[in-house]
C-alpha cells in the first residue's frame, strides 16, 4: 500500500480526532480550585502588629529541630561567619522569617514612604497547592480535616518540582549534604496533639501571629477591618479562643488580605499597613495552577482513552505494515519464508 | 510514484573497523572528567558540583539533558511513525541508526535524572503504587520514560540477535515486533507533550510568551521535527566519520515532513498568543521575547530552505534545514525551562563547569555508545559497490 501526503494527513487528522476527543473529554471534567476543608486551621499575620523582634524565627527552629544559620557577617571589613543564628529569608534550614520593608528616612512605621514594615514568610498552606499537585510520589500531601500541608522525607526522591513549583517560593532544599531533604513549615503538626500550636504563634508577644481555624481568622479579620484605625482594641495572643490577649492600636490596613484570594485562597493570611507588592509578596491569579495542570494532565489521559484508542490505531496501523519478512536481512539468504 | 519496498535497501551489517582511535580514547576522557565531578556531587551534595539554588532547583542537567536531550532523541519514534506506522518503506535504512541514538539519547536523560535527583536511591517510589501520584505530571513523564527505554531496546533486540545469528529466537522477536514499535510510537508522544505540561503547574512563574496550555502540542510538534532534524544531522556525522555516502533523497523527503511539523507548530505557537491575548510580549523587550523570537525564526528557516526541488537536491540546504530545526527546538525548550523561568528578584543560575561537565561527559558517553554499536552491530545499511537507487 502506497502512503502519500494526502494518506498522512488523513491520519493526522485521526490522530488529531483522538487528541480532540481526549480534549473536549477533559474540558467537561474540568476541575475547579479545590475547596478550603471545613475544619482547616492556620495562621494570621498582622504585620502592623508585628514590632520585629524576630522571636518567632529561633522559635520556630526549637520546635522543628532546624540547625542555626551561620550566615556570613562583614566585621570591621572582613567576611566572618556569624556565631549565632542569623538567617537572612527561608531556606533548607530555616522555615520561618521576618522580613523588613524601609523607604528613604524608614521613620514611621507601616507607611510606604519614609517608612517601615514588616512581613513574615513561611508556607502558606495553600488550599490547592502546587508542591500536592507536582510532587510524584505522593511526599507533599494536604490533610483532609485540618488542611495542613505536609513533607515526607521517607517518600520523597528530591527531585525538587515542588521547589520549581511553589508560587511562593516555599519549599527549600537542603543542597549541601549527600542526603538531602525539603524544609517548609508544617504548622508545628507534631505538637497540635499534645493540644499546643505553631510555635511562631505561641511565642509571638504582640499577637502579630495568632494561630487558629481559618474561619475564626477570617471573622478576626473582619473586626480589626471594621475597627477606626488608631483606636485601642485587644486582639487574640497565641491562638484565638486561647483567652491570652494583648492590648493594641487598631491598623491602618491596606485593602487586601494576602491570602484570601492567591491561587484559590490560603490558609496563611496577611494583614499589612503597606501594599503588598512592597513586601515582595507575590501578585497571583485566582485560580491555581494545579488545577489547569490536572485539568490539561487528565483531559489527556482521561480513563487512558485517548492513548488506548490512539495504540489501537498504531497496533493495526504496524501490524498491517510489518510483515515479519521484511525484517529479515538479504544476506545471508535464506530458503522458504515462514 | 510507489514507495519503495523495504527489500529494495542494503541489509543493515556491522560497520567494523578500529575500536579504539583518538576520537574513542578522547571520549573516553570525557566521560571520565564526568566521572570525577560527579564523585563530588555524590559524596558532599548537589550543592558542590553545581550552581543549583532555590530559584533555579532545575538546572542544565534537567533543561538540556532531559528535556532537550530526549527531544533530539525523537528520531527513533518519529521514524518509526513514517517506516511502521505510515508505512513508508523509503526510509527503512534510517531505522535502526535512529533507534540507537534513541536508546543513547534517553539513557543519557535517564542518567542525568540519576545525578540530579536529590534522594536518588528512592527512585523506585515512581513504580510503587503506594507513592505514586497520579496527578503529577512529572509522574507521567519518568513512568513513560523508563517505559520507553525498555522499549527501544526490544525495538533493537532483531539487530542484537542477528549479529549473534540466533535465528529462531530473532523470528520470534519480529512477530511480535509490532506491537512494540507501536507502544514505542505511543509512549514517546505521551511523554514528549508532557514535558512542556510539565511547565503549567508554574503559572505565572514563567514568562506568557511560553506558559500556555497548547505547551503538550508545542512540545510533541517540535520534538517530532527535531526528531528528523536529528536524524539528518546524524546522518551527515556519520557519512563523514565512517566516509558513508550522505542519504541525500530521503533525508530531503524526511525534511520534508518535519517542515510540516514545523509549520503546524508555528501556526500553534502564534495562534495561541494571538488568543491568550499575550502577543504584545513579543514586541516588550525582555531575554524571553530574543529568545522568542530566535526560535521561531529558526523555526521558519526550513520552510524557506527547502521549498524548490532544486534546494532540496543540495546536501548543504539539508544540513543546514536540519540544523536550524534542530537548534529552534533546542532554544524553545532551554528558554522555557530557564530563561522564561522567574521565581522573583534576587535569583540567578547559570550552569557551573562541573554541570556543564557532566552534561559534556553524558554526550561523549552516548556517542562512544553510538560509534560502538554501528561498528559491531548492524545498524547502517551495508555499502554496496554502487548505490542502489538512482
Amino acid at each position: 500500500m502506497t502512503i502519500d501526503r494526502r494518506n498522512f494527513l488523513k491520519l493526522a487528522g485521526r490522530t488529531a480526532g483522538v487528541a480532540a476527543v481526549a480534549t473536549t473529554a477533559g474540558v467537561a471534567e474540568a476541575r475547579p480550585n479545590k475547596k478550603m476543608p471545613e475544619e482547616a486551621v492556620g495562621l494570621l499575620y498582622d504585620g502592623t502588629l508585628c514590632i520585629g523582634c524576630r522571636a518567632c524565627i529561633p522559635a520556630c527552629k526549637e520546635a522543628n529541630n532546624m540547625p542555626p544559620e551561620l550566615t556570613p557577617l562583614k566585621v570591621n571589613g572582613e567576611q566572618v561567619e556569624a556565631l549565632w543564628d542569623a538567617p537572612l529569608d527561608i531556606s533548607g534550614k530555616t522555615l520561618n522569617i521576618i522580613k523588613a520593608y524601609r523607604d528613604g528616612t524608614g521613620e514611621h512605621k507601616d507607611q510606604a514612604k519614609d517608612g517601615f514594615a514588616y512581613t513574615k514568610q513561611s508556607c502558606f498552606h495553600c488550599v490547592d497547592p502546587s508542591c500536592v499537585s507536582c510532587c510524584p510520589v505522593s511526599a507533599m500531601t494536604k490533610d483532609p480535616i485540618n488542611g495542613i500541608v505536609s513533607y515526607s522525607e521517607d517518600a520523597c526522591i528530591g527531585c525538587r518540582y515542588c521547589v520549581a513549583a511553589c508560587p511562593f517560593g516555599v519549599p527549600r532544599f537542603t543542597y549541601d549534604t549527600p542526603k538531602p531533604k525539603i524544609s517548609k513549615c508544617q504548622l508545628c503538626k507534631h505538637r497540635l496533639a499534645d493540644g499546643k500550636y505553631s510555635a511562631c504563634a505561641e511565642v509571638c508577644p504582640t499577637g502579630a501571629t495568632v494561630f487558629g481555624k481559618v474561619k475564626d481568622l477570617k471573622a478576626e479579620i473582619e473586626r480589626r477591618k471594621s475597627l477606626a484605625p488608631g483606636t485601642t482594641t485587644t486582639f487574640p495572643r497565641g491562638r484565638i479562643g486561647g483567652g491570652d490577649t494583648y492590648t493594641g492600636q487598631v491598623g491602618k490596613y491596606v485593602e487586601r488580605v494576602y491570602g484570601e484570594h492567591e491561587i484559590g485562597g490560603t490558609q496563611v493570611l496577611h494583614l499589612s499597613g503597606v501594599p503588598f507588592e512592597l513586601l515582595d509578596k507575590p501578585e497571583l491569579p485566582d485560580i491555581a495552577p494545579a488545577s489547569t495542570s490536572e485539568t490539561i494532565q487528565h483531559g489527556i489521559y482521561y480513563g487512558l482513552l485517548a492513548p488506548a484508542t490512539f495504540l489501537g490505531i498504531l497496533v493495526a496501523a504496524a501490524r498491517r505494515n510489518m510483515r515479519p519478512e521484511d525484517e529479515k536481512p538479504k544476506a545471508p539468504p535464506e530458503g522458504g519464508t515462514p | 510514484m510507489s514507495a519503495v519496498t523495504h527489500a529494495e535497501h542494503e541489509a543493515p551489517a556491522p560497520v567494523g573497523g578500529k575500536l579504539i582511535t583518538p576520537v574513542t580514547v578522547f571520549l573516553a576522557m570525557l566521560v571520565l572528567a564526568m566521572a570525577a565531578v560527579l564523585g563530588v556531587r555524590f559524596v558532599q551534595g548537589i550543592g558542590a558540583a553545581t550552581n543549583l539554588n532555590d530559584g533555579y532547583p532545575w538546572g542544565l542537567w534537567i533543561a538540556w539533558d532531559v528535556v532537550t536531550g530526549s527531544a533530539l532523541a525523537g528520531g527513533g519514534f518519529a521514524t518509526a511513525l513514517l517506516v511502521y506506522i505510515l508505512n513508508r518503506g523509503e526510509y527503512h535504512p534510517l531505522i535502526r541508526p535512529a533507534l540507537v541514538a534513541a536508546l543513547m539519547g534517553y539513557i543519557q536523560a535517564g542518567l542525568s535524572v540519576m545525578f540530579d535527583l536529590g534522594r536518588w536511591w528512592d527512585f523506585w517510589h515512581i513504580f510503587w503504587p503506594k507513592y505514586a501520584q497520579m496527578n503529577s505530571v512529572l509522574f507521567e513523564v519518568a513512568l513513560c520514560i523508563s517505559a520507553y527505554i525498555v522499549i527501544i531496546m526490544i525495538e533493537l533486540m532483531p539487530a542484537v540477535l542477528e549479529r549473534f545469528g540466533w535465528e529462531s529466537a530473532r523470528k520470534k522477536v519480529n512477530r511480535l515486533l509490532f506491537f512494540f514499535v507501536a507502544v514505542g510510537v505511543l509512549l514517546p508522544m505521551m511523554h514528549q507533550s508532557s514535558l512542556g505540561t510539565l511547565l503549567v503547574v508554574f503559572g505565572p512563574q514563567v514568562h506568557p510568551l511560553y506558559q500556555s496550555n497548547l505547551l503538550p502540542i508545542l512540545f510533541l510538534s517540535s520534538t517530532i521535527g527535531m526528531g528528523y532534524a536529528a536524524v539528518t544531522i546524524e546522518s551527515a556525522i556519520s557519512s563523514m566519520g565512517l566516509r558513508r555516502p550522505f542519504e541525500k533523497e530521503i533525508l530531503a523527503k524526511l525534511l520534508q515532513v518535519g517542515r510540516i511539523l514545523a509549520g503546524l507548530y508555528l501556526v500553534v505557537r502564534f495562534g495561541d498568543l494571538l488568543y491568550r491575548g499575550a502577543l504584545h510580549y513579543a514586541f516588550e523587550p525582555s531575554v524571553s521575547m530574543l529568545t522568542f523570537w530566535i526560535e521561531n525564526i529558526l523555526f521558519a528557516v526550513p520552510l524557506f530552505l527547502l521549498a524548490t526541488k532544486e534546494q532540496r537536491n543540495s546536501s548543504k540546504l539539508i544540513l543546514l534545514s536540519a540544523l536550524s530545526m534542530a537548534f529552534a527546538g533546542i532554544i524553545y525548550r532551554l528558554a522555557a525551562f530557564l530563561v522564561a523561568y522567574n521565581t522573583g528578584a534576587g535569583w540567578h543560575y547559570f550552569p557551573s563547569l562541573g554541570e556543564m561537565t557532566v552534561t559534556v561527559g553524558l554526550i561523549a558517553f552516548e556517542v562512544l555508545a553510538i560509534i560502538l554499536a554501528v561498528r559491531l552491530l548492524p545498524i547502517l545499511p551495508a555499502m554496496p559497490g554502487k548505490r542502489t537507487s538512482s
